[in-house]
């Protein structure tokens, strides 16, 4: 019977994307109508051959890793991607002759940038915390995933978003809230993913059989929880048509200003952070092979961190139309937050405790270990560039991006790679091909990430000061052009550093492709490929 | 429920209430004994790697 409603489902949704690509307005939305289309009319075949047979058996004697796979291939592949549109729209600063006349109005730097920050956060970083999700809560609560098939349907469906938001910023489909940059239908259907996530999630822990939830599971949950509510709100819009991908923001004003920051902080936040911090509570005491240092100080990181977090938004709007009371308190709060940051950050560290020793010859670990050290960098250099007066010279300048990099590099990207290392053996059954590969991916990771960070504190604070400089009239010293022409070596270097970080991720990419040829016949047949 | 209201409660009550609780998790988390439940609960990565706990539900491992 669920297999008729399904048809007829898929082939209503496939009708109605046609009629919505004929009557679609704008370029964007007609071939988001257009892929609707073929997806719902691809699944309605594949439903169709598949209606009337017998239903096969549930495994229940084993987890469900297929999810965990494609979602660990779909990692490394989109991480690729995002490096790579990040070089290139960092050479197009430094050269703007790369902003190419024929492809102008779709891969020129205001086009490619949101592309790139939405490929490495959310396909990156998303696929990553789908994978981790999936993996951890299985193993701390000792069952197979709730809810059958919905854990592929919240993979696919992301994947889905992640296409849609993808082509939708090439065509100019934005609603230009940063990290919320995809339209109103868009935003609807990763809302129905992100519920089936939450419930798959929730509906596993129900059913589990450890008595106690596992503190990976809560940083995890309270991610999934909180990326729905901030998504949900921060992106109230009002379509313009039903049939174009053009909406109109339910706040304005200063209002609209603060919501977005209390939703991009919070992605930081929550979605870099908590969810990382799950990865991080597992992936390195497994990788140490030793429980975490202390489970009572973990479960203080995670109550402080929520308590906290929440609050430092309003730290992005010094100096606007937004109450000083409001920013003064976005501030505080980002200080506080502080302590809980380098709270696990040091939990993370000391669970190496007498098994220092490791990081000399397991090159995985060491990846993890210098995760930790940039989160407690980047989580000191957050906080100080909060600060009103350290702020009035930072913002707005290169400072920010560099800070955002060796957060997102360092820490993200880096317990990523450790995780991907770790996975990809034990989900395919076997060894990983290469560790000096690693070796390799660790050294261009680690040494791009430093030419990147250090290139843009230079040029970010010659930058404020430049911006600032006023001459005995009072008048300013410098136009905007100087500092552009002033900038261009440090660019040229941030350039490198990002040729670096992607050439370690490629190596990466190819270990881990060698690691699975080297499994030899494939464990399971629910083997999916990313793309 | 309009904008003083809301003001209201969350520059007095609503503050206190956040903060109670927060020291309330935290004091529970440091209470004295509970040492063994979180050597224990910190044990919990390194049990069920390959395959979930058997349908009994009877944890084999403490």
């Amino acid at each position: 019977m669920l297999d008729y409603i399904k048809l007829a489902i898929l082939g209503l949704v496939a009708i109605c994307a046609a009629i919505a690509a004929n009557y679609g307005l704008d370029a964007a939305y007609k071939l988001h109508a257009l892929i609707i289309m073929v997806v719902a009319g691809g699944l309605f075949l594949w439903q169709l051959r598949r209606t009337g047979e017998p239903a096969v058996a549930v495994p229940t004697g084993e987890y469900m890793d297929g999810p965990v796979r494609a979602a660990a291939i779909a990692t490394a592949f989109w991480g690729v991607v995002g490096f790579l549109a990040g070089v290139f729209i960092a050479f197009q600063l430094a050269f703007p002759e790369l902003n190419f006349q024929w492809a102008e109005g779709y891969a020129n730097f205001g086009r490619l940038r949101p592309l790139h920050t939405s490929a490495v956060i959310f396909a990156f970083g998303g696929n990553a915390l789908l994978a981790a999700s999936f993996y951890i809560v299985q193993r701390t609560s000792a069952v197979r995933m709730w809810g059958g098939n919905a854990t592929w349907f919240v993979f696919w469906g992301y994947q889905l978003f992640i296409v849609m938001a993808a082509t939708g910023y090439l065509l100019g489909a934005t609603q230009s809230q940063e990290y919320a940059e995809p339209e109103w239908y868009v935003d609807l259907w990763l809302t129905i993913v992100w519920v089936v996530f939450l419930i798959v999630y929730v509906g596993t822990l129900l059913k589990r059989k450890e008595p106690h939830i596992y503190v990976a599971n809560w940083f995890l949950l309270s991610f999934i929880i909180t990326v729905a509510m901030l998504h949900v709100v921060n992106n109230l819009s009002i379509p313009v048509s039903i049939w174009g991908s053009r909406s109109v923001q339910v706040f304005s004003g200063v209002q609209n200003a603060m919501t977005q920051w209390w939703y991009g902080h919070n992605a930081v936040g929550f979605f870099l952070t908590a969810g990382f911090l799950g990865m991080m509570y597992y992936f390195v005491p497994k990788q140490a092979e030793r429980p975490v240092y202390s489970y009572k100080l973990s479960i203080i990181h995670f109550w402080a961190l929520i308590f906290l977090y929440i609050w430092a938004g309003p730290h992005h709007l010094h100096y606007t139309a937004l109450p000083d009371w409001a920013s003064t308190l976005g501030m505080v709060f980002s200080v506080i937050l502080w302590m809980p940051s380098w709270g696990g950050m040091i939990n993370g560290l000391m669970t190496l405790q007498g098994a220092w020793d490791k990081l000399r010859t397991d090159p995985i670990l060491r990846m993890m270990v210098t995760s930790l050290a940039f989160y407690g960098m980047s989580t000191f250099e957050g906080p100080m560039m909060s600060i009103r007066a350290v702020n009035s010279l930072s913002h707005y300048t290169d400072w920010t991006i560099g800070h955002v990099h060796s957060g997102a590099l360092g820490w993200n990207g880096m317990i990523t790679f450790g995780m991907l290392y770790y996975l990809f053996p034990k989900l395919w059954h076997t060894k990983l091909y290469s560790l000096r590969a690693v070796s390799w991916h660790f050294w261009l990771a680690t040494v791009g990430i430093v030419l990147y960070a250090a290139s843009m504190w230079v040029t970010g604070i010659m930058e404020g000061l430049m911006w600032r400089e006023v001459d005995a009239q009072g008048f300013l010293v410098n136009s905007f052009a100087d500092t552009v022409e002033a900038k261009f070596p440090m660019y040229v270097v941030r350039g490198l550093g990002g040729v670096m970080f992607l050439s370690g991720a490629l190596i990466m990419a190819w270990n881990l492709w060698m690691t699975v040829r080297s499994a030899g016949a494939k464990p399971t047949s629910d083997l999916v490929p990313a793309e | 429920m309009d904008y003083e209201f809301l003001r209201g409660l969350s520059g007095s009550i609503g503050t206190i209430f956040l903060f109670a609780s927060f020291l309330g998790f935290v004091l529970f988390a440091l209470r004295p004994g509970s040492k063994r439940l979180h050597a224990d609960s910190a044990a919990i990565p390194f049990r069920h790697d390959d395959k979930p706990a058997a349908d009994d539900g009877q944890e084999a491992q403490q």
